[in-house]
């Protein structure tokens, strides 16, 4: 037993079976291994498939396909198929509104991370937290059904007092008085729904600020305040941000609870509180139904423009939160 | 043990007579040598800084780690906190400029006065205590977003105090820290690219640039080579011309070069206590207490 | 010694007596919005919120002020901002959970569990029919995502943290990248593969790889952090004494995670639950009770709200809530018990 004993202390275990593995552990090594990599054969998969799917639209279409903002399919008489399909619209929309979710959302979330981390007594801060995590776990339908129900007719007198004070500002302004189903709207509802991401990417990055600091100001006569300025945020901010990609992610993404909300039309608008906008994945399930084979084909490459902007801006947020909280260690 | 050039210094600088300088403001900045001079004679009864211990008991949850310590610190002299690992010296040192309060669970007894008024009192603004008792950490712990001249400055722009010249503030800083010829070229500088001495000197430095009355010094060579530790040393001593400082140590040999005095605190399982508090030359040649002679002499710790 | 008799003190805490001069300057500004909106063109909730929050805000300032001085301006502005700010945002959640009970407790009725829509329509009276059909179908869906992904999540993760192989760190950006892939995506995806390729056809088998794509982040995610919190001591013991590697993982490293693997499967099972867009794409949608997930359209709890609310009608909508408020009890106990499990990581 001794002897054993000091030998777990004298032999770094991985290093022994990094040399010469047991033909048990290759057979183990081997399937974990395949296994560890299906994430990536997924992904690819899910490129590959979609980008397929899509390649006759893209060849037909090329850069149009990005910038028009028609969405026609005829059918002549003789049977003879013409085709304007562009995700212009909705996708200058999908932007508006998930601009209006960070600007809205990335605030506030920025404080309740705050709040959680620095204010709220523990049992409240646990508490609180649970919370939090719930607002992720709800079913997007549910916001859907709330933002619709509950959210809009506030909103929609929110958006009439804009309106009133503010329509000198380009993006207040609306051609009609039509507030409802509007993209502000919708990105009050996504705002809701991407701050439980960005709160907890946040609270984790403000929490590895190193203790040493935080007392080096609060020793300095710093009160709480003081001390986030000068140690915390100057700490988190590339976690904050790296946050608020996840959440532009999500925001890019979401489908219910836009659909539900939006009033879509396929004219670009930049009017945030006028009831017309778009969104990508709110056009693949309004055109889903009554789709033919060429349409399902031009939503499955829409699907694959969605795919890519959220990857991107995923993998750049990953990035930049993994390098946070290293640099915390 | 005993630095013999201290020693000198004190029989040179003995002031025949305590009440006069007991009358001598004891914490303006000017005034202290005499105080100090003072206190430095072993023979005299200590005067008070304005900081002083009464009663101390700390508790992290239900684990009370220290009981019943009271100590009062000598104006512009050195304490050294002696004792083996986990026998409450940091905390102790925590608890008087409120930092103990930042531990989850952390809870304590006794009162803290400075200036006769207890800074637990529910009514004083905390931030004005840290201010008074400054703080030095064991690891250096400079803002890396900061250059060095705003490291040094961040005291005062946290505290939002209003300094009317600040390039003398931070040359005066640098300057008794030690470390103002080594960095005066590269003020704009950031912090991290300084070596660990002479971050620690750093954070002295800016700890400096509030005028605190008295500084708190935990370990603060712990993380440093031998040359490093040499230099703050000197710093140390040259700073108690006109502070207090208070500084915890596992190095006896440090506590005997750096101090006047020095408190040695023991556990025995149960709470830190506080076993015996004197004259450095008196703790380290003739101690009181057995367990202080066995710690002193290299028996155990 | 005394130490019997001293109690350990928190002096910091605030005291009542330092409570009480806040709270009555938050009465007061209580009673000057009321005042306020009664005697000006100030209404509504919004408007009672925000001078609310406007008036305490400055109450709180000036005491402040009065009693630290100017530099408590700053801590005063930004704790009352913080503070606001995090009201905001809990307040949707219990809107959200108390409009759900709401409207969710008028749809309920006894053959809600005991009936499909078979023999009933969505704009019929509420009484009519239920969601047995939807609730089994999503008990497929979950069972059927689970058995897919929580092994490949957690073996997935026993790769991150045990093999630590070359490719470790590139993988753990995939499964990063991979648990921000929309919803919408997983369904198009399964959709244009198995759906279009395969004899496979929309079902509850097809929604449930739709929504396996989603989950295996997810459980991938959580069971990584469980596992490094299994002492490395425990896994070098079991190496010393001369275990295999994958001896030593499955009787030493995966019992001590247990229960944290538990919650992974829990929280993923939380996450797909309430899925609905990739479930448009892959279940089909039918209004009777299917019990075999392979073959024929099936329905879901989701699929089922989304059915009411895109109808419309008043009895429709009713439906719909009364699904999201089953759909939310689900998701409720299933992060409860996911935390009664997470509260106990090891096994003792």
């Amino acid at each position: 037993m001794i002897s054993s004993a000091l030998d777990g202390k004298m032999t770094p275990g991985p290093r022994e079976i990094t040399s010469n593995p047991r033909l048990s552990d290759k057979f183990f090594r081997a399937i974990v291994t395949s296994f560890g990599f299906s994430a990536l054969i997924i992904l690819t998969l899910i490129g590959a498939f979609l980008a397929v799917r899509g390649f006759q639209i893209f060849k037909s279409e090329g850069l149009h396909f990005i910038t028009g903002f028609k969405w026609d399919v005829t059918i002549d008489d003789a049977g003879e198929v013409t085709y304007d399909m562009g995700i212009g619209a909705m996708l200058v929309g999908t932007i508006l509104i998930s601009t209006v979710a960070l600007v809205v959302g990335v605030p506030l979330s920025i404080s309740v991370a705050l709040f959680l981390t620095f204010y709220a007594p523990i049992r409240i801060r646990t508490f609180l937290i649970s919370i939090v995590d719930l607002m992720a776990a709800f079913p997007s339908v549910l916001f859907g059904l709330w933002g619709y129900f509950v959210l809009m007719p506030m909103a929609t007198y929110w958006s009439k007092l804009l309106y009133k004070y503010l329509n000198w500002i380009p993006i207040f302004d609306a051609p009609e008085k039509f507030f409802e189903r509007s993209p502000f709207i919708a990105g009050l509802v996504l705002a809701i729904m991407i701050i439980p991401i960005v709160t907890s990417v946040s609270r984790e990055v403000f929490a590895q600020t190193p203790l040493d600091r935080v007392q080096a100001a609060y020793a300095l006569g710093a009160t709480r305040w003081g001390m986030i300025r000068t140690v915390v945020l100057p700490f988190g901010t590339n976690g904050v941000i790296g946050g608020a990609m996840l959440g532009l992610g999500r925001a890019f993404g979401e489908t219910v609870a836009v659909y539900t909300i939006l009033n879509l039309v396929f004219r670009p608008n930049w009017h945030i509180l006028y009831g017309a906008g778009g969104n990508i994945a709110s056009l693949i399930i309004l055109k889903w139904g009554e789709a033919t084979d060429l349409e399902t084909n031009a939503l499955l490459a829409a699907g694959f423009v969605l795919f890519l902007m959220t990857l991107g801006v995923n993998m750049g947020a990953n990035f930049i939160v993994g390098r946070t909280l290293k640099s915390g260690k | 043990m005993e630095n013999p050039d201290l020693l000198e210094e004190k029989i040179m600088s003995t002031d025949p007579n305590p009440a006069a300088s007991s009358s001598a403001k004891p914490n303006s900045l000017g005034d202290i040598s005499a105080t100090r001079q003072a206190n430095r004679q072993p023979g005299n009864r200590p005067l008070g800084s304005g900081l002083e211990a009464r009663g101390i008991h700390a508790w992290f949850g239900k684990n009370h780690v220290l009981e019943d310590v009271s100590l009062d610190f000598a104006a512009g002299t050195v304490t050294a906190l002696i004792g083996p690992s986990g026998c409450g010296k940091s905390t102790f040192i925590r608890t008087l400029n409120r930092m103990h309060e930042f531990i989850p669970g952390a809870a304590m007894a006794g009162e803290v006065l400075l200036d006769g008024k207890d800074v637990y009192d529910p009514g004083i603004d905390v931030t004005k205590i840290r201010l008074q008792i400054g703080m030095v950490f064991q690891k250096p712990n400079p803002f890396p977003s900061m250059t060095i001249g705003e490291n040094v400055l961040s005291g005062i722009k946290l505290a939002q105090l209003k300094v009317d010249n600040k390039d003398d503030l931070l040359e005066e800083c640098l300057v008794r820290a030690g470390l103002w010829s080594e960095v005066k070229d590269r003020l704009g500088a950031h912090a991290g690219g300084l070596s660990g001495g002479q971050q620690q000197r750093l954070c002295i430095a800016r700890a400096l640039a509030v005028k605190p009355k008295v500084l708190l010094m935990d370990e603060p060579c712990s993380a440093l080579d031998p040359g490093s530790t040499l230099r703050i040393e000197d710093t140390i001593v040259e700073l108690a011309k006109n502070i207090t400082i208070v500084i915890v140590t596992h190095n006896m040999q440090q506590a005997a070069r750096v101090s006047d005095y020095t408190s040695f605190f023991l556990s025995d399982g149960g709470p830190g206590q506080m076993i015996e508090v004197g004259p450095t030359s008196q703790i380290f040649s003739r101690p009181v207490d057995q367990r202080t002679e066995n710690y002193v002499s290299g028996r155990f710790g | 010694m005394n130490s019997e008799i001293i109690k350990p003190e928190k002096p910091w805490v605030l005291t009542p007596r330092q409570v009480a001069p806040r709270a009555l300057l938050f009465s007061l500004a209580f009673f000057a919005t009321i005042f306020t909106l009664n005697l000006t063109s100030f209404n509504g909730k919004l408007g009672f919120f925000f001078l609310l929050f406007a008036y305490s805000s400055a109450a709180n300032l000036t005491y402040n002020v009065r009693k630290h001085g100017r530099k408590a301006i700053g801590e005063s502005i930004a704790g009352s901002l913080i503070l606001g700010g995090s009201l905001v945002v809990f307040l949707p959640v219990f809107s959200i959970l108390f409009t759900t009970l709401q409207n969710g407790i008028s749809g309920l009725h006894f053959t809600l569990f005991t009936e499909s829509m078979s023999e009933a329509s969505f704009i019929d009276p509420i009484g009519n029919g239920g969601l047995l059909h939807a609730l089994i179908g999503t008990i497929y869906l979950i069972v059927i995502s689970a058995v897919i992904s929580v092994p490949m999540g957690i073996i997935t993760a026993l790769y991150l943290t045990e093999i630590k192989g070359p490719g470790s760190r590139f993988i753990q950006f995939v499964v990063q990248a991979m648990s921000g892939v929309p919803s919408v995506v997983a369904g198009l995806f399964i959709f244009s593969s198995v759906i279009l390729l395969t004899p496979i056809k929309a079902s509850s088998f097809a929604g449930a790889l739709s929504l396996a794509i989603l989950m295996i982040p997810t459980v991938t995610r959580t069971s990584q952090e469980v596992l490094l919190l299994v002492p490395s001591d425990l896994r070098e013991a079991g190496l010393a004494m001369g275990a295999t590697q994958w001896k030593t993982v499955v009787t030493i490293v995966v019992p001590a995670a247990r229960n944290g693997l538990i919650t992974a499967t829990i929280l993923g099972v939380a996450r797909i639950a309430g899925e609905t867009a990739p479930l448009i794409f892959t279940l089909g949608g039918a209004d009777k009770v299917n019990l075999n997930p392979f073959k024929d359209y099936n329905s879901a709890l989701p699929f089922y709200v989304w059915k009411g609310l895109s109808l419309g009608t008043p009895e429709s909508l009713a439906r719909a809530w009364s699904g999201i408020l089953v759909l939310i009890v689900l998701v409720l106990s299933l992060f409860i018990l996911a935390r009664t499990f997470g509260s106990q990581k090891f096994k003792k």
